[in-house]
């Protein structure tokens, strides 16, 4: 038994600022100061705050200490773990009140969310089953296996108004009851995972995998039961190392434990789960071209219908669903689908995972119950825009998706609300975009995404995408016309309407949605030549404020192209030619001379 | 494993030592003085008493903490238990033998075991 557990954060956002190294310090120092057998050091999965990576939690106290480095493990180990003093100064600035620290799902970035997907990341260790068991692990399987019929199980699910997590929001258990009746003497069937998380921003999926990646196991293996399959395979990014590394473990161990494998609890009921490795294509998230992927075959998606419910993997009937899908799954059958349907909106139940990014504070992942306003997500838990700057969009669902402009700030974010604002849900991705985004910029960003990423199999997106993207960069260079747009907005709905699948049919989402809210920036790029945001670099000029300019040189020597001149004392001017819009001379200047149109 | 009751036992095992990282403001709180001077007259042994005795019992809503000098160094080991409705027993001079004891009454029952407390002795 240990008096106290010192939790530090594995994932990936915080292995990458230095994690390793903390633990590597701290079972040093605390061998070195004899609390071996009673201090327990856990490896977990991500607890959100990414910004504040790397990330420690001691308990019984629950101290949160932030951006924690090697230099202070000395300090934690002999004042908090040996004498009990709190190590104020590396507290989380959030906990620390004036009658001493509060707990942490009292401050603003905990307070409003509610965790189910996200219910063990940051408090188990994901390599060790016997700590996912003591949180109620595998109890869900032991339920539907002992007590539950098939259908049963899949009437929880209907009931419990679950829907698809990845993107699209396909009611869940509809998909588990088509797999199950639709070929009714089918000799196999499979349960895939789809964990090729692609769209830029987004990691929930990620965070899942790496801090409890037996939820997902053991979901599968209750929709193998529902639907009557006995092998699942689990397609994820080999981009994604730790997550394919705590994988493998959960397999292993899971086998191991009899809870994978052949007549599990013994009933009679086999199910095995495999791996297989994606190269990070965007197009192998559609679900069609990761089964074709999984076959071996070049990831490129087929025609629907045949829907995967009848003739999926190998040509057998198939159920896919996103890993946040899965993470909700054991705890429907445990709490009923009645605890589940209680929280959410009407038409969109449970809670949703975002990924915050952009120009906003709290960095990080955040769990929040559908219908949760875009404003409660951005101000209050991710602790609003830095450096005083104001709120201009939010894009959500990544390449696929949409703007939010701020007259929608307050609509709750549900599946329907979204799409109904010209947006989408999609995996979850959320980015803040200020006063100093170009929308026009932004949406070429995405297209220059789509254009990397189509698989070229059809014409409309192979072709499509690439003369929208040729368009948006001709407006962005200031060479764009009125009829550019037009021609643009064209485009886009003849790709909706003929691409093979929903990569394609929903790659002109961006263009479209900067249209409808933000027309007067593109119409500025194009007949004022200008770029409101000041970000399109061929529509900017540099120019020093002859009144402001005190001659103080700093300039000219940073300009990297030369372009500066003037004599000591006088004021200095950029030559338009030899400029490279660079805006090192602005960062620099202490006089704000500089100044760009 | 083959049954749900090995399942089970697993979980009941492991819930007791995951129960210490749940985040619960209404928590009695088991305070254990340990700076220099309680470390010295014995705090670390009764510390995980304490810690081992709750978790073992798998005792709901108490948290096992440390805290530095309270200033009476001379009853050292000090240990002060908070109930949820704010009210504080001290314990003075704990040894470890007397952990489970207080657990029993205090912790459980809600009885403070007076013969140890601060007021029994000649200085309350």
């Amino acid at each position: 038994m240990y008096r106290s557990h010192v939790l530090v954060c594995g994932g990936t956002g915080c292995t990458s600022s230095g994690s390793e190294k903390i633990i590597e310090a701290l079972e040093k120092e605390i061998a070195a100061n004899g609390l071996t057998d009673e201090v327990q050091v856990v490896k977990t999965g991500c607890h959100g705050l990414c910004a504040l990576g790397p990330i420690m939690i001691i308990y019984p106290e629950g101290s949160f200490y932030s951006m924690v480095k090697p230099e202070d493990i000395p300090e934690i180990v002999s004042e908090h773990l040996l004498k009990g003093r709190i190590v104020t100064r590396l507290l989380y600035n959030e906990t620390i009140t004036d009658n001493g620290v509060k707990a942490l799902n009292e401050t603003n970035f905990y307070k409003k969310q509610h965790r189910i997907a996200l219910r063990n990341c940051g408090v188990i260790n994901p390599e060790n089953i016997e700590e996912y068991i003591g949180t109620d692990g595998y109890q869900a399987l032991g339920k539907v296996l002992t007590e539950m019929t098939p259908d049963e199980v899949i009437q929880t699910i209907l009931d419990s108004g679950l829907r698809g997590r990845g993107g699209g929001g396909f009611p869940t258990g509809m998909k588990w009851k088509l797999a199950r009746n639709i070929v009714p003497d089918a000799d196999q069937k499979y349960v895939c995972c789809n964990a090729d998380e692609g769209d830029p921003g987004a990691f929930m999926d990620r965070s899942v995998l790496e801090g409890d990646p037996h939820v997902v196991l053991e979901a599968m293996a209750i929709a193998g039961y529902a639907i009557g399959a006995n092998q699942g395979y689990i397609y994820v990014r080999a981009e994604y190392p730790i997550a394919i590394k705590r994988l493998e473990i959960a397999i292993k161990q899971a086998r191991e434990y009899g809870l994978l494998g052949k007549n599990i609890f013994n009933t009679g009921f086999d199910f095995d789960i495999g791996l297989r490795l994606g190269a990070g294509a965007f197009v192998c998230g559609e679900e069609t071209a990761l089964m074709t992927s999984i076959e071996g075959n070049r990831g490129e998606p087929r025609p629907r219908p045949p829907f995967p419910a009848e003739k999926g993997l190998f040509q057998k009937p198939t159920i896919l669903n996103n890993v946040e899908t899965y993470a909700n799954i054991p705890r429907i059958i445990l709490n009923g689908a009645e605890w589940f349907a209680s929280m959410g909106t009407e038409k969109s139940k449970g809670t949703k995972v975002f990924a915050l990014g952009g120009k906003i504070n709290n960095t990080g992942l955040v769990e929040v119950p559908m219908g949760t306003t875009l404003r409660e997500v951005v101000e209050e838990i991710g602790g609003g825009i830095p450096n005083g700057k104001k709120f201009k969009a939010a894009q959500t669902g990544g390449p696929s998706g949409g703007c939010i402009p701020a007259d929608h700030f307050d609509v709750p974010i549900d599946y329907d609300n979204l799409i109904a604002i010209g947006s989408m849900m999609g995996s979850g991705g959320l980015i803040v975009m200020d006063e100093d985004n170009c929308m026009v910029d932004i949406a070429k960003f995405f297209l220059e995404f789509t254009v990397d990423e189509s698989c070229g199999k059809c014409t409309p997106c192979r072709v499509g995408t690439k003369r929208m993207l040729e368009i948006l960069t001709k407006i962005t260079k200031g060479q764009g016309t009125l009829e550019d747009i037009d021609k643009l907005e064209e485009l886009c709905y003849y790709i909706k309407a003929n691409a093979l699948c929903g990569l394609g049919q929903t790659a002109p989402n961006p263009v479209l949605s900067t249209l409808r809210y933000f027309r007067d920036e593109y119409i500025a790029h194009v007949v004022d030549k200008k770029c409101p945001a000041g970000v399109c670099k061929s529509l900017l000029s540099y120019e020093i404020l002859q009144d402001k300019c005190k001659g103080c040189t700093l300039c000219s020597r940073v300009c990297p192209a030369g372009a500066i001149s003037g004599t000591v004392k006088n004021p200095h001017i950029i030559d338009k030619d030899k400029c490279l819009k660079c805006g090192a001379c602005i960062e620099k200047c202490k006089f704000g001379a500089i100044v760009k149109k | 494993m083959k049954s749900l009751e090995e399942l089970k036992a697993i979980r009941d095992k492991m819930r007791g030592q995951i129960d210490i990282r749940e985040e619960d403001s209404d928590a009695m709180r088991v305070v254990v003085g340990m700076a220099t001077c309680g470390i010295a007259a014995g705090a670390r042994p009764v510390l995980r008493a304490f810690s081992d005795i709750v978790q073992e019992r798998e005792l709901k809503n108490v948290a096992v903490v440390q805290t530095g000098c309270i200033g009476l160094c001379q009853y050292e080991p000090i240990v002060e238990i908070y109930e949820s409705n704010g009210k504080k027993t001290t314990y003075i001079k704990v040894k470890p033998e007397m952990v489970e004891e207080i657990v029993d009454q205090h912790v459980v029952k809600g009885n403070p075991v007076t013969k140890y407390t601060i007021e029994a002795s000649k200085l309350g």
